[in-house]
């Protein structure tokens, strides 16, 4: 805390330009340790690195260089530069957050429209007691509604007050009480990230050891090429149990709570009017113990497409989980479904176009939600509710044509989220289009005119109404 | 389109063969050329004649191709959707609600400006949705833009 305060003594006490005497009705700060914590880690490395040229362990020779110290300089005064030009306020029924230098940057971020909240502790934060809140709305990048960092408890009072504000309740409604619904044991966790890797190790081992066994002198060439992979192959299982670490899922009024991490923590609110789609994914090598993944989508920004992390627009609602307990939580992610729709495999005469998905292919719909399983060696069931439905489009291949097949896609907000009823005969293919559309306009009317459920998105259809369609965008 | 009802389907503007034309035949020009100047200098007059006759032949498969494709194009204003239709391999139908558009967007290029033509994109949340019409008569891309946006404003509804 010192080192970088003493780091800074030249810089000049910077106002946040366009900030009059109006400027202080409301606008806070973020917490006056952030600059130290988004520039730790980075700092920490360039501290490491000129040590190590000091000492002579590494560099051409010894002593300490003024530019061994220079980056860490720049970086933390960078850093408290955009602490110091940095606020935000709640104003009403918006967040808005005011940052930038010389670019001055200013966002207006309505509750109404918010898809998910998210409160991000990295290990740094979480040591200082600071947290960052990130607000994602459809179409945001990744650093739009970002508020890094502040206490904890004032990121989780704001956190409550935007959620009580996106479900129109009074801002000052205190956090609803939340109820656990299910957890992931570590053991299942490990074993989950361990298991695909184990037939790839006997696999690799049983190489090493013939080559071996073969060429004695070649153990070498083999076993340096295979640490390399253990140690890439820990990583990899390192963090996939440290980012789903104690893995919670939980519900209230506010929506679906997701708390995950072991480091650092990670804790996701998801309104349930706001899911795109569901996921459920049943690995093969998963398939003894009978586990499943299953993911929820949110609309984000287009073009980021990553799979973990708190970017994601695809969120893991259940990592690893038995299939009791993801029936469980899909009924809670879809509350409008009551009974599911019955599925119903394609034609036999698919197989030729599709000879290795045939067994798992099969698509069924109801008044509310249509339901598609696909994929080869790892069955994917995704269900998108017909409220959500963007566009239904159908697609016949010539090879499709020749069987009298075709597929129907029904589109919900993202990159890749769809049902893809595949297959299908091409008369009921043909009729399934206009019966989607019809089906998914009611259910679009349903729920813009009568919002369902608990979470009534009050603001949502008058605000949201005249945010989706930006009309005459035409140029 | 079987199984929909037949009226009210349109289709783009018999320009936009006419420009498809136009590209291709340039572009074959110029490979023609090409082509024949390399066979005649480095082969002979004979290589050069069966080079472009080659050339040629490829430009009237991409015809035949183009004018099929041309003939693919449809689209249909209904009451809640817009229907557009395409392909010629691969047929696709993209049935996309009004309530559900995030944007209009015309944009014409240079040639298709040389024959008065736009392109009329409808942009929702989900990036597959692909409802382009291209090759439109400039009052009709507008037209359609503004029915487009007037219906989209109307019938909208939160992600």
């Amino acid at each position: 805390m010192t080192t970088p305060g003493a780091a800074v003594t030249p810089q000049p006490p910077r106002r946040p330009p366009g900030g009059g005497a109006a400027a202080d009705s409301g606008w806070r700060r973020l917490h006056p340790l952030s600059p130290l914590v988004r520039s730790g880690r980075a700092v920490l490395a360039v501290a490491a690195l000129a040590g190590l040229s000091t000492s002579g362990v590494m560099g051409s020779g010894a002593g300490t260089h003024w530019y061994d110290l220079a980056l860490a300089v720049i970086l933390v005064v960078a850093a408290i530069v955009n602490w110091l030009v940095t606020r935000w306020k709640v104003d009403g029924a918006t967040l808005r957050i005011e940052t930038g230098l010389l670019r001055r940057d200013s966002r207006q971020l309505p509750v109404a429209r918010i898809q998910a909240v998210d409160l991000v502790r990295p290990f740094l934060a979480r040591m200082l007691g600071l947290a960052e809140i990130r607000v994602r709305l459809a179409g945001s990048g990744d650093a739009d509604g970002r508020l890094a960092y502040l206490t904890e408890p004032a990121a989780e009072a704001l956190r409550a007050r935007l959620l009580a504000a996106h479900h129109g309740l009074d801002p000052a409604t205190p956090e609803p009480a939340e109820q656990v619904v299910t957890s992931v044991p570590t053991g299942r966790l490990a074993g989950s990230a361990l298991i695909p890797a184990v037939p790839l190790a006997a696999v690799t081992v049983a190489a090493g050891a013939l080559i071996a066994a073969a060429a004695p002198g070649g153990f070498l060439a083999v076993g340096a090429p295979l640490a390399w992979w253990l140690v890439t192959f820990g990583a990899i299982v390192w963090r996939r149990v440290s980012s789903q670490y104690a893995f919670t899922v939980a519900v209230s009024p506010d929506g679906v709570r997701i708390r995950r991490g072991l480091l650092g923590t990670v804790a996701e609110t998801i309104p349930l009017p706001r899911i795109q789609a569901v996921r459920m994914i049943e690995p093969l090598l998963w398939r003894p113990w009978r586990w499943c993944r299953l993911e929820v989508d949110v609309a984000g920004g287009l073009g980021h497409d990553r799979r973990e992390g708190t970017g994601a627009v695809r969120k893991a609602l259940l990592p690893v989980g038995s299939q009791e307990e993801a029936g469980h939580l899909l009924a809670i992610a879809l509350p409008a479904a009551g009974a599911w729709p019955a599925l119903r495999p394609p034609p036999g005469r698919a197989r030729w176009k599709a000879p290795l998905s045939y067994h798992f292919l099969a698509a069924g719909h109801d008044g509310t939600l249509a339901v598609a399983v696909t994929g080869r060696v790892r069955r994917e069931t995704t269900w998108v509710p017909l409220a959500k439905a963007q566009s239904v489009r159908l697609v016949q291949g010539p090879f499709q044509r020749r069987l009298g097949l075709a597929t129907v896609h029904l589109d919900a907000a993202g990159k890749r989220v769809r049902a893809e009823f595949r297959e299908r005969r091409q008369e009921e293919a043909r009729a399934l289009v206009g019966e989607l559309a019809a089906l998914s306009r009611s259910a679009r009317r349903q729920a813009t005119h009568k919002p369902p459920g608990p979470p009534a998105p009050a603001g949502g259809p008058a605000a949201g109404l005249r945010g989706a369609a930006v009309p005459g965008a035409g140029r | 389109m079987p199984g929909m009802p037949e009226d009210g389907v349109m289709c783009p503007s018999p320009r936009l063969w006419r420009m498809r034309c136009a590209e291709v035949m340039a572009a074959a020009t110029v490979l023609a050329v090409a082509a024949g100047a390399a066979a005649g200098l480095t082969l002979g007059a004979g290589a050069a004649v069966i080079a472009v006759a080659v050339v040629t032949a490829g430009a009237l498969a991409a015809l035949w191709f183009v004018r099929n494709r041309f003939r693919s194009w449809m689209y249909q204003e209904r009451d809640e959707d817009l229907i557009v239709g395409r392909g010629v391999l691969i047929h696709r139908l993209s049935v996309v609600p009004y309530g559900r558009m995030q944007f209009v967007d015309v944009s014409a290029g240079p040639i298709d400006r040389v024959f008065r033509l736009a392109t009329v994109k409808l942009h929702t949340a989900a990036a597959a949705s692909d409802a382009r019409i291209p090759g439109l008569e400039r009052e009709e891309a507008a037209r359609l833009r503004d029915r487009l946006a007037a219906l989209g404003e109307a019938k909208a509804a939160g992600l």
